[in-house]
């Protein structure tokens, strides 16, 4: 493993003050609410409050322990969401070009999505465009379904991205 | 014997160091327990300590010996001990003070018993004296730690509080020990302590020859060094206090102090302060003064801005000063800013448009003159001197002469100017003044010269304040509220002067009242000005309410109540009648005696719009009568109990009602729609739920005597035969109608003291009503079995047994064998023998009311009733013929009926008997005999309904009975669930079901059996994870599924696959709470799921 922090002492910005839905008192059974770009920026981040509600579940930054939304991996402006088409593509910013754990914060977000979302989607993870030093190569192995698959048989790297999808006490 | 072995066991472990802090704090807790509980008395524990008394190791003896008890006595607070033990156990730490190994033990011992409050066992002045000496002589605070030295503090602080004479006595030696103890402290915890300890003495000596004049110069060495204090804050430090919280603090303290000093050192020693004070509270007042004034409704009677803590102290502060000293105001006279303010003033006329600055300036200035103005008559004088007058000058509002016309000078073209800011600040002096004039048993006492001053002022400018306040609110449109605003709150503050020496005329009040009501009356539609106009003579009538203004009281009535009332009673107006009424209520509700003419206008009202409508046919009118009687029921029966007298007045309107109705002879025209029948009834059902006995009573007397003049009573005769009931038909005329079922609704609200004359053919009616259709007539039927005394059995008697006696033939052979069985005429029509459907649903749903009644008494008819309705769940009677699906639906029903709680009729507020756990004895009679029928059921309809029968019964008794039943009812919830899932028609019966599966998933009582039935409980929530026809319903599914996996590992794994694949399928649900807990439900179950399967 890497010794010492790839970035030791990362900006942390302050959280953002979420945008609340207006329209939940949806009174007609039968309406349709298609998944939008909030819902899918909630999956990623919101407190889906299992069983204790006071733990916050956020995909954290396997270095540190702030969560993505903290250091501006991820906006909701970063999200892309198309419900007909069930396509969705996630673009997120690593905290330095050279930053090593790009892979796994893009790993991680993959199998977020993939377990909250219904099989029909195609899910593209991406890095934000000159963000990363290797920016192509990341994206290949990103959505390259076998390497993914592969990846994931990997117990090592299984238990490191359920550690990043661990709920953070704060 | 066993508490002292356990005893034993804890002292044990408190003596033990090696052991954690947390096992300390338990085995203390224990003891202090038994202690408490006087299972051990202290003498008892100090024999069984004994081996820690002897023991040579003083760590032990430390802990063990001391430390213990005074723990101990910390905990038993408020227990009261003995006196003996108090001074036994003061004199025993006192001693130990001087070993330092104790300390700590001998410290907290004496703290405790210092602190101790109430009768039993107080440390007296003598011991206190004692500790307090051995503690000065014996004990070096600054050698110990940290946490002894705070004691220590707390200490010599619970001391001084305490025994403030026993202390004197010590005298230079408690000054000399606090100076010892205070030099050197660093810990900011312990020297906030030590600087009160300071503080304390120097209260206590306050002579400047006594100990602490002559130390002082020591004392203020050792604290001047902390001084200034510097702040440290680190960041993240969540223990501290923030930088904000430590400055608002210290502004207020100083503030506060101020005060203090005024009031203490007096005037002449005060007054070469004055400036620096001065500017201190204008700085104070500007700093925590925001620049966004509301004008909302809501800030009417309130100053319209925020206030803080600071600005508080400063405004305390202000008026303090100028109360004392009325040359301080000579300051805020000449003050520049003060000065300037008429230029901001007339610089903008709308106060959006100032600069924040110059709002700051307005709100701050304001705010100053009136705090000086409201702190004595005095000042009052002077401001309205020096400032009101030209305050006058720059808004244009000339006064009046004393002949009582206005001056009108050169500049007279010039018309009154409304500077938002000046009406602002205006409103704010005559806000402040009016709390100066003295309450009218004060005001013999008070010279009259005293406050003629400001009083003639207001006087002389009053007419063109009027003026200028009522032109503000006509000139306001509906996009500037800050007009309508100003000028109401204007108006308001021109009306609140108390008393005969008001420098408002009656008059001119009365103006003030006109101008509000105009308001009212003249909108057609419910803008800002017609709500702030409504409250402002909703303030103004409480306000006259309380201070007895009998004078001002008659204006009132005559100006504002009379003109609404009249409004109420005209059906033409421009203002909407619910604004109308509304108006009307909201007004009338602050004094007796308006409420008493409003109801009367109300009587008025509702007697023309009822003829008007049944001579002419006006809809319009029928419209304002349904709106009337929504506003008594919605508006005045709710307060009932704050209004004197309303009780009495609604019911003569209900009197009224029945006479309308009464003389209203001829119904040319039919209701358009049900409304105004629903409103009647239930404001009849209302009042006289509320209402006394007697006058219930009368009421009901009213009504018969009503019904007896219809051609209600023929139906009496109607004999209770199958022959004439089958042709029954809904053909009561629309006046009928009306009569019976206001009837109905009186019967439903009466208490079951109220008495009724004929029970046997009001019975009767109700019966034939009911078969005809009238719910309302089989609610009051139920009713009437809940709550005769008795008439009880002449009742049922005419229910169940004479309408078999007379009936026909072919079946009445041995019809006297059950009184409420199938044999009856009643029973047989719901079992369909004879008559025609319509019929039969009707007989059930009356047979469920009648029920219900005889349910909640507890009266056993209910059984046989019980029995009826299962039979017609069955498909075919007894005679083989098919019961019709609809007969089977309305028997169904009919348990709901019984089981739920009705907001009509039978519940507390209509007075219903209510036996205790009602429903549960119907739990226990009907879900045997369901549950047996379900598995012999013949057809799959006859099941469905059986099902749903039963959900109804189960869903509605306390779920403590279900969890009771768990093992049993959880295979029959189960199939109910499949059965009704089928059909869409039964949702909300199934959610209610569903509902009472998930209260037996978490209980601890229903755990085994749930365990039990894993399989087929998750099959069953698996199906309803896709049920289309109600989110609620797939939402708690998938709750419920996540529910399950507190259940044993191995009882649930198996059915994994099945679980996450239906959860999954929910993850692309149309409704996104259904997503959200699906996604959470399948992490949860996927995290049991091995490795290999990450998703």
């Amino acid at each position: 493993m890497v010794s010492g922090l790839i970035n030791e002492n990362p900006t942390v910005y302050e959280r953002k003050e979420r945008r609340v839905r207006t329209d939940s008192t949806n009174s007609d059974e039968f309406s349709v609410e298609p998944i939008d770009q909030l819902e899918i920026f909630d999956i990623l981040f919101f407190d889906f409050a299992f069983i204790n509600i006071h733990h916050i579940r956020d995909i954290r930054d396997p270095e540190h322990p702030y969560s993505l939304e903290q250091l501006k991996v991820l906006t909701e402006d970063s999200v892309e969401v198309d419900d007909l088409k069930s396509y969705v593509r996630v673009t997120f910013t690593p905290t330095v070009e050279h930053c090593s754990m790009a892979t796994i914060i893009g790993l991680s977000i993959r199998v977020k999505l993939m377990r909250s979302l219904p099989p029909r989607y195609k899910i593209d993870i991406r890095v934000a465009p000159g963000s990363h030093a290797t920016e192509a190569a990341l994206n290949k192995q990103l959505n390259d379904k076998e390497r993914v698959a592969a990846a994931l048989e990997n117990p090592n790297l299984v238990e490191m991205v359920d550690e990043c999808l661990s709920p953070s006490f704060e | 014997m066993a508490a002292l072995n356990n005893l034993t066991e804890h002292l044990e472990a408190f003596v033990d160091v090696t052991r954690s802090p947390t096992h300390h704090a338990e085995s203390l807790r224990a003891i202090a327990t038994s202690l408490e509980k006087s299972v051990l008395s202290i003498n008892q524990l100090v024999v069984e300590m004994d081996m820690y008394l002897t023991t040579t190791d003083d760590v032990v003896r430390a802990r063990g010996r001391i430390l213990l008890l005074a723990e101990m006595l910390d905990y038993l607070k408020p227990k009261p001990l003995d006196n003996a033990v108090v001074n036994s156990l003061v004199g025993f730490f006192t001693a130990k003070l001087a070993e330092w190994r104790s300390v700590r033990g001998a410290l907290t011992g004496c703290l405790a018993l210092i602190k101790r409050k109430g009768v039993a066992g107080l440390v007296t002045a003598v011991d206190a004296e004692a500790v307090a000496k051995s503690m000065a002589q014996s004990v070096q605070v600054q050698s110990l730690a940290l946490y002894d030295r705070k004691l220590c503090f707390e200490l010599l602080e619970c001391l001084l509080e305490q025994y403030p004479e026993a202390m004197i006595n010590l005298g230079d030696l408690m000054v000399y020990a606090t100076c010892e103890a205070i030099d050197g402290e660093k810990d900011p915890p312990c020297l906030m302590v030590a600087f009160h300890v300071v503080e304390l003495l120097a209260r206590l000596f306050p002579s400047p020859s006594g100990p602490v004049a002559s130390e002082a110069s020591d004392l203020f060495e050792f604290i001047s060094c902390y001084f200034p204090l510097h702040y440290t804050h680190t960041k993240g430090d969540e223990t501290s206090i923030p930088r904000e919280d430590l400055s608002r603090g210290l502004s207020v303290d100083s503030l506060k102090c101020l005060k203090d000093c005024a009031v203490n050192y007096g005037v002449s020693r005060m007054k070469k302060h004055y400036e620096g004070i001065w500017s201190a509270i204008k700085d104070a007042l500007y700093a925590s003064t925001g620049t966004d004034l509301s004008f909302g409704l809501e800030s009417l009677t309130s100053p319209g801005f925020e206030m803080g803590e600071i600005h508080r102290e400063a405004v305390n502060l202000l008026q303090r000063l100028v109360k004392q000293d009325i040359s301080f105001l000579g300051l805020v006279a000449d003050d520049i800013r003060v000065k300037m303010i008429f230029d901001t003033i007339s610089r903008y006329s709308r106060y959006e448009e100032m600069l924040d600055t110059s709002k700051l300036e307005v709100l701050v200035v304001s705010q100053i003159l009136s705090v000086s103005a409201r702190a004595s008559v005095e000042s009052c004088n002077t401001i309205f001197e020096t400032f009101f007058v030209r305050l006058m000058n720059t808004l244009g509002i000339v006064e009046k002469t004393s002949s009582g016309d206005l001056v009108h000078n050169e500049n007279s073209t010039v018309s009154t100017r409304l500077y938002h800011g000046g009406l602002h600040l205006c409103i704010e002096l005559l806000t402040a003044s009016k709390d100066l004039i003295p309450s009218s048993e004060e005001d013999s006492s008070t010279p009259e010269s005293a406050q003629q001053s400001w009083c003639s002022i207001v006087n002389r400018f009053s007419v063109s304040l009027i003026e200028a306040f009522t032109s503000a609110v006509q000139s306001s449109n509906d996009d500037c509220s800050a007009d309508a605003y100003l000028g109401v709150k204007g108006l308001l503050a021109m009306g609140m002067f108390r008393g005969g020496s008001s420098p408002v005329s009656r008059s001119e009040f009365e103006k003030i009242l006109t101008t509000l009501t105009s308001i009212i009356t003249a909108n057609s539609a419910k803008t800002v000005k017609w709500e702030l106009a409504l409250k402002a003579l909703v303030c103004m009538g409480s306000f006259i309410d309380q201070y007895h203004e009998s004078e001002k009281a008659m204006s009132y009535m005559g100006i504002v109540v009379e003109n609404l009332v009249s409004l109420v009673r005209s059906s033409h107006c421009s203002l909407p009648h619910p604004m109308i009424l509304e108006a009307t209520s909201e007004v009338c509700s602050t004094r007796p005696t308006y409420v008493e003419k409003m109801v009367q206008g109300f009587e008025e009202a509702f007697c023309s719009s009822f003829s008007d409508f049944c001579v002419n046919g006006n809809f319009k009118s029928i419209e304002n009568c349904s709106q009337l009687l929504e506003c008594v029921t919605n508006k005045l029966l709710p307060r009932l109990t704050e209004i004197d007298g309303l009780e009495k007045s609604l019911v003569h309107f209900a009197i009224s009602m029945w006479n309308q109705i009464e003389s209203s002879v001829v119904f040319s025209y039919d209701f358009n729609g049900r409304e105004f029948v629903e409103a009647a009834m239930k404001t009849m059902r209302q009042i006289v739920g509320v209402a006394s006995v007697d006058s219930q009573n009368s009421i009901i007397q009213k009504a018969y005597n009503v019904i007896s003049s219809s051609t209600l009573p023929a139906m009496e005769s109607i004999p209770l035969t199958f022959a004439a009931l089958e042709g029954l038909q809904r053909d009561l005329s629309t006046r009928d109608e009306l009569i019976l079922s206001l009837f109905a609704s009186a019967v439903i609200g009466a208490s079951p003291m109220a008495s009724f004359a004929d029970v046997k053919s009001l019975i009767k009616l109700f019966m034939v009503s009911s078969l005809k259709g009238y719910i309302s007539a089989a609610q009051a039927l139920g009713s009437m079995v809940n709550k005769l005394g008795t008439g009880l059995e002449e009742a049922c008697d005419t229910i169940f047994h004479e309408s078999s006696a007379s009936g026909n033939n072919t079946s009445s052979v041995d019809s006297s064998k059950s009184i409420g069985g199938s044999e009856t005429l009643l029973a047989k029509i719901c079992l369909g023998f004879y008559g025609s459907l319509d019929l039969q649903t009707r007989a059930i749903t009356g047979l469920a009311w009648i029920g219900k009644g005889l349910l909640m008494r507890g009266d056993k008819r209910v059984n046989e009733i019980a029995h009826v309705l299962v039979e017609c769940l069955k498909s075919t009677n007894s005679s083989g013929n098919a019961l019709h699906p609809s007969a089977l639906k309305h028997a169904a029903d009919a348990f709901l009926t019984l089981m739920s709680d009705s907001e009509v009729c039978l519940n507390r507020k209509f007075h219903a008997v209510i036996r205790p756990l009602y429903k549960q004895r119907f739990f226990s009679i009907t879900v045997p005999i369901l549950e047996s029928l379900i598995v012999n059921s013949q057809t799959p309809l006859s099941r469905t309904m059986l099902h749903v029968a039963l959900a109804h019964v189960i869903s509605n008794v306390p779920v403590t009975v279900i969890l009771d039943n768990t093992k049993k009812l959880l295979p029959v919830i189960l199939e109910g669930l499949s059965v009704l899932s089928v059909d869409s028609e039964h949702k909300e019966t199934l959610f209610s079901l569903l509902l009472v599966l998930s209260g037996t998933l978490t209980d601890i009582k229903g755990q085994q059996s749930v365990s039990d039935n894993a399989h087929r409980i998750i099959e069953c929530l698996v199906k309803l994870t896709s049920y289309p026809h109600l989110m609620v319903v797939r939402e708690t599914a998938i709750q419920c599924l996540a529910t399950l996996l507190e259940l044993p590992h191995r009882r649930i794994y198996p059915f994994r696959r099945e679980v996450l694949q239906a959860v999954t399928k929910a993850l692309d649900d149309p409704k996104r709470r259904v997503r959200e807990e699906a996604i959470k439900c399948r992490q949860a179950w996927t995290s049991i799921s091995s490795r290999s399967t990450p998703f």
